[in-house]
């Protein structure tokens, strides 16, 4: 199959439009997360740029392009510039195989509204997800500061926590969609979605995605009270805000994961697919939000405890559970 | 084969969770903590020195910014002390006022602590909430003496000014109320399985060793011993007030953090008792060789004015001879020891500051645990540099 102009010019344009909503997604998370914590909290949060804040991204946006960015002397100069890039793109790139609407039809053409279907889309993730840590840990070494090496070193203790169970809690799900595409797995909840099944699973990749973008109470990495800014401490300007961004992207895409995968992905009643997918979504960043509100931090230890003695070998049981129940099913 | 090597770490001075200004050299074994060391003098001001050269009546601005979270407490025992040192009494109302206000600082600085021991244990909406009712404390501040930190309101033979008439209903308000924000505390805290996790069994120090290092306040009474200034050697007037003093078993962060709680909901009492037994009076004592005038005298009459000078001058003599007088501070044991040659100003002030006490155990506390244990150990000693530096 040749493609045609016009298909690349809908890939191209498709393309372009999940940057920019990404992009701007994160940006008014931000904004998002502040005013819903300063609600929590009994407070107001940023209202003065623009009506209700809402050009505050904006103003944060030229703080930090207009900073000065800052290379420590003793800083290993070229992975101290790479760091935050490669801490941003896998976030982003994870986002290609999540459908986020059905399929629609636009001059004839049937155009799926995700990236690229890639048959081995949960593979796809799981693979970027651990690329992800790469930032943080170089990131943190390159600093040359104690801080940010030990930010760096809680970064990758915390990946290999929560990467065993997070893999094996989606295992029932492939399971129960016969299928490594994450279209197939939205198109197998067409009619209920996997969270009634598998409710341990839908914890455990919750408590896992939580881990993943290291937020409260898995904020380890970067816990300021205790690491001054974790792997980030000698970042200013634009390469923070790379950090920083990255992590909010990191929360829509997970949130859109963690739609596709138990919440039914776009599948919904009366309203249009994409925004049945946003709304999921944004309830899942409306729950990481809502814990930051809540909880204290774990220390690094008491989550590996965690993960290794409590969510992997739940998430076995849960896999076995899961088998039984298939093979009852089919005899 | 690979060798590990120690790594020293640097925390503070200018660090989010060393409370100020505390600098400490950590021994570390990847995270684990071999050898903790306070640095501290990063806030020295020489309140001590200053002290011997400022008559009796100018020292006490100084005492406001030893512990700056409770200001009226630092002014209590240094008032307490000269008076004892001048064998002068005070008029009923001061007592009580002073009695009130000492409890609503202990509200104050035990508000403070629980919002940044709680922060840096990552909970953040403590933090808010507890400034939030602090808010209140401070305004009542306001109210009685115009400043919200630097108070200054007490005076060697009572208070600066008696109180406003709003100042009751203001201060009965915020004691109604607190108890139920206290318990809000508790929702996001006591029962919470990551809190637990964190408090119980962190900074241990068995009720023994907290009396060798001298340690007082709620982290002596964290660790089992049941000894409180306020009931055992009581001062300005608490012997008059029903109270209890918890008292915790475990030894650990989550006791001490106990202890407080129940320290803050005593202290709602105690006000509130105080506050039934408020009755008008004077409240400046009538010696006019030690005490300010009033300020009418001063302001419409020669003598006044005269007296004012010679009192805000000189000051006055006070007899030779030395005093201790100890107070329980929301911290631990604050203590005053003066020495008077005769003159007016005092020949040798000591401070005796809990906090440079409790401050010693950090190491013993935090030994063989990890960074973050660290910060909780810094958050239920509750320091405050102000005072461990002078």
């Amino acid at each position: 199959m040749t493609a045609s102009p016009l298909d690349i010019a809908l890939f191209a344009a498709k393309l372009g439009v999940v940057f920019f909503v990404i992009l701007t997604m994160a940006a008014y998370l931000v904004l998002a997360e502040r005013r819903i914590l300063a609600w929590i909290q009994d407070r107001k949060g940023p209202n003065r740029v623009g009506p209700f804040g809402m050009l505050q991204p904006l103003a944060d946006l030229i703080k930090l392009l207009t900073k000065e960015d800052f290379i420590p002397s003793a800083a290993d100069r070229w992975l101290f510039l790479l760091a935050p890039a490669m801490a941003a793109i896998p976030a982003i790139l994870t986002f290609a195989v999540i459908p986020f609407g059905a399929p629609i039809t636009i001059a004839g053409r049937q155009v799926p509204l995700l990236i690229a279907d890639l048959n081995v889309g949960v593979l796809f993730f799981l693979a970027l997800s651990s690329i992800a840590v790469y930032g943080m840990a170089i990131g943190g070494w390159a600093s040359n500061s104690k801080y940010s090496l030990l930010g760096g070193i809680r970064g990758l203790a915390q990946l290999i926590s929560y990467e065993l169970s997070m893999g094996l809690s989606l295992v029932p799900v492939i399971m129960l969609a016969h299928s490594f595409s994450l279209t197939a797995i939205v198109d197998a909840q067409s009619t209920v979605p996997f969270i009634v099944y598998q409710p341990v699973a839908f914890i455990i990749f919750l408590i896992s995605i939580t881990a993943e973008c290291k937020r409260i109470p898995f904020d380890i990495p970067e816990a300021e009270g205790e690491l001054v800014a974790g792997f980030h401490t000698e970042y200013s300007g634009m390469r923070f805000g790379l950090f920083f961004v990255g992590e909010y992207i990191n929360i829509i895409v997970l949130g859109g994961l963690a739609t596709t995968f138990f919440l039914g992905g776009w599948h919904g009643p009366f309203l249009p697919p994409v925004v049945w997918f946003t709304i999921k979504s944004l309830a899942v960043a409306f729950f990481f939000i809502w814990m930051r509100g809540t909880l204290p931090r774990l220390r690094y230890d008491q989550l590996m405890h965690l993960g290794w003695k409590v969510l992997t070998p739940l998430a076995l049981v849960n896999i076995l559970a899961t088998g039984w129940w298939l093979a009852l099913a089919a005899s | 084969m690979a060798t590990t090597e120690k790594m020293t770490l640097n925390m503070g001075p200018q660090h989010p969770s060393t409370h100020g200004v505390l600098r400490l050299v950590l021994e570390l074994d990847g995270e684990v903590i071999l050898k903790a060391t306070p640095h501290i003098g990063y806030l020295h001001r020489g309140v001590e020195k200053l002290s011997e050269h400022r008559t009796y009546h100018q020292t006490l601005p100084l005492t406001d910014r030893l512990d700056y979270l409770a200001p009226m407490h630092n002014n209590l025992g240094y008032v307490l002390a000269v008076e004892k040192l001048l064998d002068i009494q005070i008029p009923e109302r001061a007592q009580v006022i002073r009695t009130i206000m000492a409890e609503m600082t202990r509200l104050e600085s035990h508000l403070v602590w629980i919002a940044c021991h709680a922060l840096d244990i990552g909970a953040m909406t403590v933090f808010i909430y507890a400034f939030r009712e602090r808010e209140t404390v401070m305004e009542t501040y306001e109210l009685i003496s115009g400043a919200r930190m630097t108070s200054n309101f007490f005076r060697i033979g009572g208070l600066s000014q008696d109180v406003p008439p709003e100042f009751e209903k203001k201060v009965r308000d915020f004691v109604s109320v607190m108890p139920g924000y206290l318990d809000q505390y508790e929702g996001l805290l006591t029962t919470n399985p990551i809190w637990l996790k964190r408090t119980v069994g962190n900074g241990v120090i068995s009720a023994e060793d907290a009396i060798d290092y001298g340690i007082t306040g709620p982290a002596l009474r964290g660790s089992g011993v049941d000894w409180d200034l306020r009931r055992d050697n009581p001062y300005s007037g608490y012997e008059k007030y029903n109270f209890k003093v918890p008292v915790g078993e475990k030894c650990d962060t989550f006791d001490r953090y106990k202890v407080r709680l129940v320290e803050m909901r005593e202290a709602c009492k105690i006000i509130n008792q105080a506050l039934d037994s408020l009755k008008p009076g004077p409240v400046l004592s009538d010696y006019p060789q030690i005490c300010y005038p009033p300020k009418e005298n001063v302001y419409n009459s020669i003598e006044g004015l005269i007296h004012h000078f010679k009192i805000a001058s000189e000051g006055f003599p006070a007899p030779e001879g030395e005093v201790y007088q100890g107070v329980e501070n929301p911290k631990g044991e604050l203590g005053f020891y003066i020495v008077s040659d005769g003159g007016n100003k005092p020949y040798r002030m000591r401070i005796r500051p809990p906090s440079f006490v409790n401050l010693q155990a950090i190491e013993k506390m935090s030994k063989g645990s990890m960074i973050a244990d660290l910060v909780a150990v810094i958050g239920t000693l509750d320091i405050v540099l102000g005072e461990i530096d002078r």
